[in-house]
């Protein structure tokens, strides 16, 4: 009855919102069920994915920690884990090797699709595009709440997967057949598989309903005056994100039906004249490699579903916290619209080994290549943005210039990788591991605790320990660097493999995945500070008690402290300015909402005339 | 000109709707562009699959079957290529036309003609699932299924069955909701919202599944 009233009420401010009526908070009655459980107020939803998605990379770090454990000392007696992983260590006290698989499937999985997908973009896009775009909340809070229950119902098929008793899917977090295709080609494609592939559609239908959510919230319900070009770039980015995710996740889930068929109906698409355990299959007539083309249109444009979240959060972040408008800013958004574009041309670049005629192969490494060149001018412009700040140290702040340090590392590393030539070398080794994940996993994570440290305040009307923080990011950077940097000198030690014993060549790098394993240890005790601090300043954290505490001039400052559902208790502010007015005629900070003076030019539109252009008219005014 | 241009910028200035739709109708328009890349991903397959096999030959049974061979039948015939389907399509193509006729009447707030049309697009559909239905139960009592295709490449079974299930599914889906459509008309729902664009909106979903449907043919019973 109550999820009636509230669809109805969101169809009469839908339907409203042109007129800017006066549009008071919802007085509908809420119990608990509607507030915190089945809530259609993008702020709840945002906190359950937030939630939902730290949880998530609590158990995806863990999993790291565990098979670090494997490749740091593969001969230590880890009979302590049994209670934990039961049959899953052997007798002799060692990590079985069909589950050392497992855990990197998993730990890839998680951490790509449930912590840095839905985690991040579902958590940010739904707590920012209503509150900086000035909407009461998303175009659909009925379809919005089902995208979370969605992701919910996903990550519960893919946790029962755990418990299997042949263990979870095995065959790396991409799934590619036949090892995955097959039941009988590794413990983990017995069941584990099709939990992964049931868990992954269930994904996908929670990333369109959010993602429909997304973009038509940005196009249809900015508040007045709120040009695309005076959007704070956090939306910018979440709703180019959102377009690549609805673009990009349905040929996943063509992908995913296709295996499923294959898996339980015995058709071969992928399948193609395999010899297994002594057996000649029957299947033909299939290609595995149309299962990579089909993946890899999903799995590029994935990767910038999870760095444009974070390069928007860092944008904002940056400009608020170095107190000056971000550079470029028509730059950032031009630079956003060619990744985005870009980012469905160069799929091709992660199958250079598979045959591919070196022609084609060539083509798609000049498009990877061109990537690198807005990703630069993002590079410059966050630079830029802190020079000559008056820069505020504080933990979000330290994240976002740890996101920018960390982008770079990662990427410098991409322009090796994108040249055919050398990933033919490269390829499936820790240096192409260190790479991803310095310059998407550390990197997004980054932009991510930024966002939190920054929001938290306006999420939950505390903020969050700063010394605590400043921990927290230093454990986490040091560790990172010392984790992912000599992992580029691992270039020939092969990935997925879970021992490097029996290889003489690779001797060498047992005393460097000791030193690796031991920091990845110590970076997950720095997370469980974070996860702490989190929750502990949920109830006990300084309680913020100003309206606009970092002195931000976008709108979700102007909502009340605690905002209820409809955001802001009585008219929706209109919009005057662009979002970046800092530093500007000797003031901190103009707020969006403040209307511009006589001769005040708009900075971002009509930017260059600049600051002077004012100053000269403001003269012949006083003369 | 100049004008048009200047009223098309100030769309985009925020508080209004620069396309001029409501919400829900971009959604369903966004969700369309999302599925048209789920079937082109099976098309795609489809296409992968089919040109790394060789091309019909005359009693080679590894090469790609003839669709006049396979689709010859239908209730109550034999030996006549593709009629039937011919048939199929032209339902669902008509039923597309009384889909507009709904919507029309829609805008007329004519609440018994949107329910007539609506009727009419119901049946179109059932009759083309339910051809479907037949036409699949046919192959498969000749001997067709996912594994084995006495007409040629056994892939063309498989390819076959799930794409053409996939929209299928879709359809179905389709006369289901065109049913709730229909009953929710019917209690006078839409009439006392004010507006039909619920019906537009099953509207643009109908003509979508239509439109697929013409790829689907193009791929199984004409190449």
């Amino acid at each position: 009855m109550s999820l009636e009233t509230t669809v109805h009420e969101h169809q009469h401010v839908e339907t409203h919102v042109h007129g800017h009526e006066h549009h008071d908070e919802h007085h509908h009655k809420e119990t608990f069920i509607t507030k915190y459980i089945f809530s259609q107020d993008h702020k709840t939803i945002s906190k359950q994915f937030l939630i939902t998605g730290i949880i998530w990379a609590v158990i995806g770090g863990l999993l790291s920690v565990l098979f670090r454990i494997q490749l740091g000392f593969p001969d230590a007696n880890i009979m302590w884990l049994k209670p934990l992983l039961g049959k899953w260590i052997t007798a002799e006290g060692q990590l079985a090797p069909e589950f050392y698989n497992a855990l990197i499937t998993m730990h890839g999985t998680i951490l790509v699709f449930f912590v840095l997908t839905a985690g991040l973009s579902g958590t940010f896009a739904n707590y920012l595009i209503p509150l900086m775009c000035g909407a009461r909340d998303m175009a659909s809070g009925f379809l919005n709440m089902l995208s979370y229950w969605f992701f919910f119902l996903s990550s519960i098929v893919m946790g029962i997967s755990f418990f299997l008793a042949t263990g979870p899917a095995s065959g790396g977090w991409t799934a590619y057949p036949p090892l995955n295709d097959l039941h009988q080609a590794a413990t983990g494609s017995i069941a584990g598989v099709d939990y992964w592939l049931v868990s992954m559609a269930l994904f996908i239908v929670s990333v369109l309903l959010g993602g429909l959510n997304y973009v038509t919230t940005v196009i249809n319900m900015r508040t007045k005056g709120m040009k695309m070009f005076r959007l704070p770039l956090p939306v910018w980015a979440l709703l180019l994100t959102a377009v690549i995710g609805i673009l990009s996740f349905p040929v996943l889930l063509s992908a995913a039906v296709l295996m499923l068929f294959d898996r339980n109906l015995d058709t071969s698409f992928y399948l193609d004249q395999i010899y297994i355990g002594g057996e000649a299959l029957a299947n033909s007539g299939g290609s595995p490699i149309l299962y990579q083309h089909l993946f890899w249109f999903l799995g590029h444009p994935e990767v910038y579903i999870i760095i444009l979240p974070a390069m928007g959060i860092v944008s904002e972040v940056l400009a608020v916290h170095s107190r000056k408008p971000i550079f470029g800013y028509t730059a950032m958004i031009y630079s956003l619209l060619a990744i985005t574009v870009l980012s469905f041309i160069v799929w091709a670049h992660h199958m250079f080994m598979t045959g591919m005629n070196p022609f084609i192969g060539s083509i798609f490494v000049i498009f990877t290549l061109i990537i690198a060149v807005p990703s630069a001018v993002k590079v410059f412009n966050w630079i830029t943005t802190l020079w000559k700040g008056n820069i505020r140290l504080n933990p979000q702040m330290l994240f976002a210039i740890g996101f920018v340090s960390m982008f770079i590392s990662g990427g410098v590393t991409g322009i090796f990788l994108g040249n055919s030539a050398i990933d033919v070398e490269l390829h499936d080794t820790y240096f192409i591991v260190a790479h991803f994940h310095l310059v998407m996993g550390v990197a997004a994570f980054f932009g991510m605790f930024a966002g939190i440290y920054h929001w938290f305040p306006k999420m939950f009307g505390r903020f969050m320990n700063p010394t605590l923080g400043f921990i927290h990011f230093w454990g986490t950077i040091i560790c990172a660097y010392l984790i992912f940097f000599p992992m580029h000198f691992e270039y020939m030690l092969p990935r997925r493999y879970p021992t490097h014993a029996g290889f003489e060549t690779f001797g060498m790098f047992g005393e460097l995945n000791q030193f690796i394993s031991v920091f990845a240890f110590i970076s997950f005790a720095c997370q469980l500070i974070f996860v702490f601090n989190f929750f502990y300043s949920i109830w006990y954290g300084r309680k913020a008690r100003e309206l606009n505490p970092w002195g931000a001039t976008t709108l979700e400052w102007t909502t009340p402290l605690r905002p209820k559902h409809g955001n802001w208790p009585g008219e929706i502010p209109e919009v005057h300015r662009w979002a970046y007015d800092y530093s500007k005629h000797g003031r901190d900070f103009i707020p969006q909402t403040e209307p511009l003076s006589q001769y005040e030019i708009e900075h971002g539109e009509h930017g260059d005339e600049g600051d002077s252009a004012i100053i000269q008219k403001e003269k012949k005014d006083d003369h | 000109m100049e004008t048009t241009v200047q009223n098309a910028k100030e769309l985009w200035n925020g508080g209004d709707s620069p396309f001029k739709v409501s919400y829900g109708k971009i959604m369903i328009w966004y969700f369309l562009i999302s599925d048209t890349f789920t079937f082109a991903g099976l098309l795609i397959s489809y296409g992968a699959v089919r040109t790394s096999q060789p091309s019909h030959k005359e009693g080679d049974l590894t090469s790609w079957p003839d669709p006049n061979e396979v689709f010859s039948a239908g209730p109550g015939f034999h030996h006549a290529p593709l009629v039937f389907v011919t048939f199929m399509t032209f339902t669902l193509i008509v039923s597309s036309v009384t889909m507009v006729r709904a919507v029309q009447e829609g805008h007329y707030m004519n609440k018994a003609g949107v329910a007539k049309w609506l009727v009419w697009t119901i049946i179109g559909g059932l009759i083309f699932v339910l051809s479907q239905a037949w036409e699949w139960t046919h192959l498969i009592h000749e001997g067709m299924n996912l594994k084995s295709n006495p007409f040629g490449a056994s892939s063309f079974g498989a390819l076959f069955f799930l794409i053409t299930g996939f929209h299928g599914l879709h359809v179905s889906v389709g006369v289901l909701m065109n049913t709730w459509a229909l009953i929710s008309t019917q209690r006078g729902v839409f009439h006392r919202r004010g507006h039909y664009e619920m019906i537009e909106k099953l509207g643009l979903y109908w003509h979508f599944v239509d439109l697929v449907w013409v790829y689907v043919f193009l791929a199984f019973y004409l190449l």
